[in-house]
């Protein structure tokens, strides 16, 4: 092994500013092969084909429907043992389990449940909010909310050394290469 | 929302020329740095005044009771309930455009989303202070909602109007979660060009650290799709639930089972029309032409148009039914709809919402914005008598003669309601003077070159 770079203890990675997503996408690609698996990319706008290139899972989907199910759950439950456990009340015998009116309150439950499920959720496993983040630093990050698409080779990434990545980032298309300091 | 296969021709949705850049400055300046127009302050002055009115209408009320208002038996529903509808309704179209266009692909939705979704928020917002108002106590309208409480008492789940309780508050909050998620990264973008500190910190707060990770975005669209998947079945549903506080109901006018579709037909058509009355001067004044343009404008006449037609076809049935049931109190209640005492809000109401609209079917009306607006606000006007139509006169003249009365809103009825317009319009004027109105970072998915050509476009631009 090499001696350790000489910023590695506060050095959090190594950030590419590109002009357009397709230099981004073909420095996604170029970081691969160069062993980089953590890589991480931003942009000041969705795209599909930069979180397919980076291997991205979502696991939002089944939290919204487990919270879906419980919202559903809530909201008969609640209106069953309200009527047929909790407070009993005989009109002219009719059931007390009169379920058919109890359904527009289950929908909206359901639907309140599941939509505060992905908003929560959304930003739980986004790990927002989070005020300050070491990118910010970075001179000139602040165009990733406007045009211009970055990528990043962070520190935790297993192949990470400073100057690999420097040198990696460097063979790209890209406008600059910089040292994320670690704060 | 990244482009899909099939799509109208974008020059038609976005003004050709813009890039990434373009499109982040010309709407972030709005906010940003653009001088406030004179007629932001005037606009928002009378808002204001407004505001005014609904407090001192509010106050009076608590104080004095609700006999200030013009409601007595037989008509116990008077303004209030009126106006609540109609304000729902015009909520609608914002959640419309905001979640069901998006399922559809409707690329055209996105210069318009983000204020039709604001104007959403605070319809409901003036939507909710009318039934509140209208339980007499309002201080007790919690026990509307199913707490522990030492009284070991539970709402009524069977009543149509605690549903309705469930579906506004539902709303309310699905509405404020979709509008708030849209704007994290316009936030994060107004964060990242505000001058100022305070408002660099004021927007960063909002933004919650956004820092547009790929990582981010893969989660943020699937969450932007599943709150509008979740959305268009609730919109129904609330307006369903509103139609129903009047169809579970067995006075004449009311008892009937097309009241939901025609409900929810009738909201969009309202709605359409609100966005239409609130697009029209704003596109003029932020000089918006580029991003709404008249593609879009013409799109929401078909939309009005078409919704429209299933108000009329609903109160075709209306009568239909009324006669083919051979029940002597709906077909009195027909009559008297039409020829009674209040027969005159019957045919203006047939005349706005009928007549009005078939003026759309001609394209040289549809692209003359001073004609759209016009047709817009009439159309405002029918679907509220619509409601006073609804409310007012099946209340008034039920089954017998001896509970027969007619009802006359008071001065407060009133000034309740032009206040809930000055609330309405004092939080959309700074709505768009503190937030973006279009959404900035779906515009950029609009920009033609799309993803590898807008470097080239950019280094043209710069």
């Amino acid at each position: 092994m090499s001696a350790p770079h000489k910023h590695a203890h506060r050095c959090f990675g190594v950030l590419a500013e590109y002009t357009s997503g397709a230099e981004l996408l073909e420095a996604i690609e170029h970081g691969k092969r160069a062993g980089y698996t953590k890589m991480e990319a931003y942009t000041p706008l969705p795209m599909h084909e930069v979180s397919h290139a980076l291997g991205h899972e979502n696991d939002l989907p089944k939290f919204v429907l487990a919270g879906g199910i419980l919202g559903a759950c809530t909201g008969f439950g609640m209106q069953y043992y309200a009527a047929v456990i909790h407070y009993p009340l005989n009109v002219g015998g009719r059931p007390l389990n009169s379920w058919p009116s109890f359904i527009p309150i289950t929908f909206e439950l359901t639907i309140l449940f599941a939509a505060l499920t992905t908003v929560l959720g959304m930003l739980a496993l986004n790990g927002l909010p989070r005020p300050h983040h070491p990118v910010f630093s970075v001179p000139g990050f602040e165009n990733a909310s406007r045009d211009r698409f970055f990528l990043l080779v962070p520190h935790y990434d297993p192949k990470f050394d400073a100057d690999g990545a420097l040198a990696a980032l460097r063979e790209t298309r890209s406008l600059a290469v910089q040292e994320v300091p670690h704060p | 929302m990244s482009a899909p296969a099939h799509k109208p021709p974008l020059s038609e949705v976005i003004a050709p020329g813009h890039t990434l850049t373009s499109v982040s400055e010309k709407i972030t300046k709005i906010v940003l740095t653009r001088a406030t127009p004179r007629g932001w302050y005037i606009g928002f002055g009378i808002a204001f005044l407004l505001v005014m009115v609904l407090l001192v209408s509010i106050t009076k009320l608590l104080v004095s009771g609700i006999g200030v208002w013009g409601v007595n038996v037989p008509v116990g529903w008077g303004l209030a309930i009126i106006n609540f509808v109609w304000w729902i309704g015009i909520g609608h179209a914002g959640t419309l455009i905001s979640a069901i266009l998006l399922l559809f692909r409707q690329q055209w939705r996105t210069s318009i989303n983000r204020f039709a979704e604001a104007m959403t928020l605070f319809a409901v917002a003036c939507a909710g202070i009318f039934p509140l108002l209208h339980v007499g106590r309002p201080w007790l309208a919690y026990w509307l909602v199913p707490y522990p409480n030492t009284m070991s008492l539970w709402p009524q789940f069977r009543s149509p109007l605690l549903w309705d309780v469930f579906a506004v508050s539902t709303y309310a909050t699905v509405s404020a979660l979709f509008w708030y998620v849209g704007l994290i990264p316009d936030l994060a973008a107004l964060r990242d060009r505000a001058k100022s500190k305070p408002w660099k910190i004021l927007y960063g707060i909002g933004a919650m650290g956004w820092r547009g990770a790929a990582r981010h975005w893969e989660r943020y669209e699937t969450a932007y799709l599943l709150l509008a998947g979740l959305a268009t079945p609730l919109v129904i549903s609330v307006h369903t639930v509103v139609s129903l506080d009047f169809a579970v109901s067995v006075i004449p006018g009311w008892h009937a089972t097309i009241f939901p579709p025609y409900f929810v037909a009738g909201a969009i058509y309202s709605g359409f029309a609100m966005v239409l009355t609130l697009a029209i001067p704003l596109r003029k004044i932020y000089g918006l032409q580029d991003f709404i343009t008249l593609h879009h404008l013409q799109n929401m006449a078909k939309i009005v148009l078409a919704t429209g037609m299933i108000v009329v076809y609903g109160y075709t049935m209306e009568a239909f039914f009324a006669w083919y049931s051979a029940n002597p109190y709906e077909q009195a209640m027909l009559a008297n709809r039409a020829f009674g005492y209040y027969g005159w809000t019957y045919w203006c109401l047939l005349g706005c919402n009928a007549l009005t609209p078939q003026f759309l079917w001609f394209k040289k009306v549809r692209s003359n914005v001073v004609a759209l607006f016009v047709i817009a606000l009439i159309v405002n006007v029918g679907m509220w008598l619509e409601r006073f139509v609804i409310v007012v006169t099946s209340l008034s003249h039920d089954y017998l003669p001896s509970s027969w009365d007619t009802y006359t809103p008071t001065k407060w009825d009133w000034g309740l309601y032009v206040g809930t317009f000055g609330l309405f319009l004092a939080l959309l004027f700074l709505f768009i003077r503190f937030l973006p109105m279009i959404s900035i970072f779906e515009m950029r998915t609009l920009v033609p070159s799309g993803v590898a050509e807008a470097a080239e476009k950019d280094e043209e631009h710069a």
